[in-house]
């Protein structure tokens, strides 16, 4: 019986097959769902993969211009929006929110870490290429126009868009 | 034989993803074969440089600690 030698550390191997593709479909619009989302994006498109980001439901708020206060048509969509301001300087925490006093820590903790804020993770993801679509039917759903939407987001699409861009790629749901 | 660097970038200080970030950023600007170094502190940025070089196949040809500051070397992919 022949005893084997302890083998050297294997070379590194050639790169894994990974996905090219990301599609992120962003279903929540709460700051601790929302930030995580424009990280994983952007890292994303910082390893090189063309990256999506799905907006819907409420998903969509926070793609709602800072200045715009109301939005919609009638007055269920016009109380939807009070209710819950748009806006990715507005958002809410999921948990711990304290009526805005959660949120405002966690800005200032962000600020003294050095983490990128979601409002500067959007733009560094607009300069990424990373492709920002509105779905459709939940703006209409929810009565918002693509001009209380920002600037830099593609055209609004649907579902079937959504998941022929995810064909063949990583996804996610957030 | 010395090495030499064509792109330096500081990110110390700076938290995931920003790292990472600026420095694919940065590698889109270099040619084949090119190195870039790096200087960061975030200690998260260890793997993360691990795995973004796998991911991407521009070696990570040095990777070392002083201190508090991780360095690493990565050199563009030659097509």
């Amino acid at each position: 019986m022949s005893v084997s030698t302890i083998e050297k550390p294997q070379e590194v191997g050639p790169v894994p097959e990974t996905a090219d593709r990301m599609t992120i479909f962003a279903w929540s619009g709460e700051l601790d769902k929302i930030w995580p989302t424009l990280i994983l994006a952007t890292t994303g498109a910082a390893m090189g993969k063309e990256t999506t980001v799905f907006f819907t439901f409420w998903g969509l708020f926070p793609l709602v211009k800072n200045e715009v206060r109301i939005t919609g048509e009638n007055w269920m969509q016009k109380m939807l929006s009070m209710m819950n301001r748009g806006g990715d300087e507005h958002l809410k925490l999921s948990k711990m929110n304290f009526a805005g006093a959660g949120p405002a820590m966690m800005e200032h903790l962000a600020k003294e870490h050095h983490v990128a804020s979601p409002h500067e993770l959007m733009d560094m993801a607009k300069e990424m290429g990373v492709h920002l679509i509105p779905c459709q039917m939940t703006m209409d759903l929810l009565g918002l126009k693509r001009e209380d939407l920002i600037d830099g987001l593609e055209e609004p699409a649907g579902a079937t868009k959504a998941l022929a861009d995810a064909q063949g790629g990583m996804t996610l749901f957030i | 034989m010395s090495i030499t660097i064509a792109m330096s970038l500081d990110l110390k200080g700076l938290s995931c993803p920003l790292p990472i970030v600026k420095t694919a950023k940065a590698m889109k600007g270099l040619a084949p074969g090119q190195l870039l170094e790096v200087f960061a502190t975030d200690p998260g940025s260890v793997p993360d440089f691990k795995a973004w070089s796998m991911a991407t196949g521009n070696p990570l040809v040095e990777s070392g600690q002083d201190g508090g500051v991780f360095h690493f070397v990565l050199k563009k992919k030659e097509f």
